[in-house]
């Protein structure tokens, strides 16, 4: 990983609450994500894991300005987003996968409309017979035939509906993809194909991913640096090696020990670290580090303050009280 | 010695307007007492009608078209539903993917519980609650009488699944079926309730079906596997034979598709291609128009099930041709294995 150049997108503070109405005329915010920072560097696939609840993907989401950021700022190729104008430019460059290829695609479009949607809103056409071309150029690129391009959703498997999805992201040659859960709908071997597809893209054309998923050995496979948050903190942050092989966190430690693994010798003998009980519900987080309630390690202080995400080691950033005692 | 669940040649269909969708094609196993047999395919691929199957709660057009299910050496296929009534909750019993819309939202915990055990023994209301309770406590869930007066939306997924099981093994079945159990859950609550079934299956002795698409989870849980594909089955052995020495295309293609530890930075080898239609099955291996090492005999006619070892049944001309060339090979004995699989010379 190269340090010299400047990170592509950087993250500082971001925080993004969503008022809840808990009272006629009382409202809680709910901290789907509270004071996250990261970077993301030019050309590389960033992970991003976590449980359900944790606001991994309200994190893609609002990197893109999905939604509004409470508060915190996203700073895209050194330029903060600030102005509509930023926001009009960033839009250009940036795009996103979404999860359920049978949702995100309109049923009354056909697949060449869908995919030509972004090329009809930033106006990146001239003539028709661009337009066409252009679509045919990215059914190709993902792999779908080009008779395909009259034909409506419905008529297509899970696996080729998320290429669609994809051929309309790089109508607008991003340079930066949010993947929301990408292969997680989708049958063990279609997955597979998809995979590798999102490699070859991003050989191809130089993207940058963020890539957001449950399925921590998917994330192992496809991510440079794996990113893992619980309830809406970012707790540990390392390279994928360093993530799987030393962990640091007592939480990472426990999901990535919880992974089952397709070998039957290795998953017997594996031990997992069990933790107890579920995760809070966001709107009523503990106090401090929002993980003490189930850490096996947990102490005073944990309970008083929130932990800083520190570099611990080089490019190994870790938000633990205790993180030099329970690893020695 | 007889197994307790003999499954033998199951065939089920679909009736649809569309025409007969054939969604179980000819389905064998057995399932010994107190071990763990995992089914395991992709979305379609059959698994969870096969189980719906053996307890005959299929959708109304679904039927068994031919095939026998023998429970400890009696007869289900065309028992009746009187007799299937005694079976389903008591002898076997189910618990389904999602825990959400398996409970019922208008009725506190403790009533379903207690609903299920009453039906099934002969328990009277008093007796039954502390039996819902005493098995609340068995699945680790604490202050079961707080839970009891609960409903389920004052739960977590987990809990939920927890609840599931509870209600399942009230009535001490001796066999769970659990379709993709854990399917909904994250990864530590998906961990947690492996563990939980595990436990509890060595305490209580039971059988489990476990049917998942989860590999890693198969891997961890079950002693033996049948593989699924398109309704038919690719192969069925011990956990160690089907990881270790897989004598099926389709197999072999899956254990290379997923990401494991050591495929990083090395690129998958993903299975081409998609899905088989049910409607249009075609005449051969049901696998053959996706696979990569398919024979012209692949297309033209289904592979029977031949014998790998005494742990292993595989369903795939390959192993004809690798029969048939380690024959070539030794030329003078070892002819009876050969004459077991007299489409061996097409194969070639």
């Amino acid at each position: 990983m190269s340090t010299e150049t400047r990170p592509l997108v950087e993250i500082q503070h971001l925080k993004e609450y969503f008022p809840i109405n808990t009272g006629f005329f009382k409202t809680t915010p709910l901290k789907a994500v509270d004071d996250v920072s990261f970077t993301i560097n030019r050309g590389e696939t960033l992970g991003l894991v976590g449980e359900s609840g944790c606001g991994k993907t309200t994190v893609g989401r609002t990197i893109l300005h999905l939604y509004k950021p409470t508060d915190g700022l996203v700073i895209y190729d050194g330029k903060p987003i600030e102005t509509k104008e930023d926001l009009a430019e960033y839009r250009t460059k940036t795009t996103m996968v979404f999860q359920d290829p049978y949702s995100s695609l309109n049923p009354r479009m056909t697949v060449s409309d869908i995919i030509a949607e972004p090329l009809d809103v930033h106006k990146l056409y001239t003539d028709p017979k661009q337009r066409e071309e252009r679509v045919l150029e990215l059914m190709d690129h993902v792999g779908l035939n080009s008779e395909h391009a009259s034909r409506y959703a419905h008529e297509f498997s899970g696996g080729q509906r998320q290429r669609i999805g994809i051929a309309r992201a790089l109508a607008i040659n991003p340079e930066f993809i949010v993947c929301d859960e990408p292969v997680s709908a989708l049958d063990v071997s279609i997955q597979a194909q998809v995979i590798n597809m999102f490699d070859e893209l991003q050989d191809r054309f130089g993207l940058t991913y963020l890539f957001i998923a449950h399925d921590l050995l998917v994330v192992r496979h496809i991510s440079d640096r794996i990113a893992v948050m619980y309830l809406g903190k970012m707790v540990e942050l390392a390279s994928s090696e360093e993530i799987y092989d030393h962990p640091l966190h007592p939480y990472t430690k426990s999901l990535i020990s919880a992974v089952p693994i397709p070998d039957p010798k290795i998953a017997r003998a594996n031990r997992r670290i069990s933790l107890q009980g579920d995760i809070p519900s966001p709107l009523n987080a503990p106090s401090g580090c929002p993980f003490r309630t189930r850490c096996p390690y947990a102490t005073d202080a944990c309970a008083a303050s929130m932990p800083a995400f520190e570099e611990i080691e080089s490019g190994h950033f870790v938000a633990c009280h205790r993180v030099n005692e329970i690893n020695t | 010695m007889s197994s307790l669940l003999e499954v033998t040649d199951l065939h089920t269909s679909f009736f649809t307007d569309a025409g007969e969708v054939k969604a179980v094609n000819g389905i064998s196993f057995f399932l010994d007492r107190g071990k763990v047999l995992g089914i395991v395919g992709e979305s379609g691929s059959g698994k969870s009608v096969t189980a719906y199957s053996i307890l005959q709660i299929l959708a109304p057009t679904g039927r068994i078209v031919s095939g026998s299910v023998k429970l400890d050496g009696q007869e289900l296929v065309g028992a009746g539903e009187k007799a299937m009534q005694d079976v389903r909750g008591n002898k076997i019993s189910i618990i389904f993917q999602d825990p959400m819309t398996s409970l019922n939202p208008t009725y506190t915990i403790g009533h379903q519980l207690m609903e299920a055990i009453m039906l099934h023994t002969k328990r009277d209301k008093r007796e039954a609650w502390d039996r819902a309770v005493e098995m609340l406590r068995l699945v680790n869930i604490n202050e079961p009488e707080k839970r009891m007066r609960q409903y389920p939306f004052e739960q977590s997924g987990g809990m939920r699944q927890r609840i599931m099981i509870a209600m399942a093994l009230a009535c001490e079945p001796d066999i769970l079926i659990a379709d993709e159990p854990t399917t909904a859950l994250d990864v530590t609550i998906q961990a947690q309730i492996l563990e939980l079934m595990q436990d509890l299956q060595r305490k209580l002795g039971m059988a489990i079906i476990m049917i998942t698409h989860d590999l890693g989870v198969v891997a961890q849980m079950c002693d033996e596997i049948v593989v699924m594909y398109a309704g038919s089955y690719c192969e069925r052995g011990t956990a160690e034979e089907i990881f270790y020495n897989p004598k099926h295309e389709y197999t072999k293609g899956l254990l290379r598709s997923i990401p494991t530890l050591d495929t990083m930075g090395r690129k998958l080898q993903p299975i081409t291609g998609t899905p088989i239609d049910l409607l249009n099955l075609p005449e051969g291996c049901p696998f053959a128009p996706r696979c990569d090492a398919a024979m012209r005999i692949c297309i033209r006619q289904a592979p029977a099930s031949m014998d790998i070892n005494e742990f292993h049944k595989a369903s795939c001309w390959m192993n004809v041709k690798a029969l048939a060339e380690t024959e070539a090979a030794l030329e003078d004995d070892g002819a009876a294995d050969a004459a077991e699989t007299p489409e061996g010379g097409d194969a070639k």
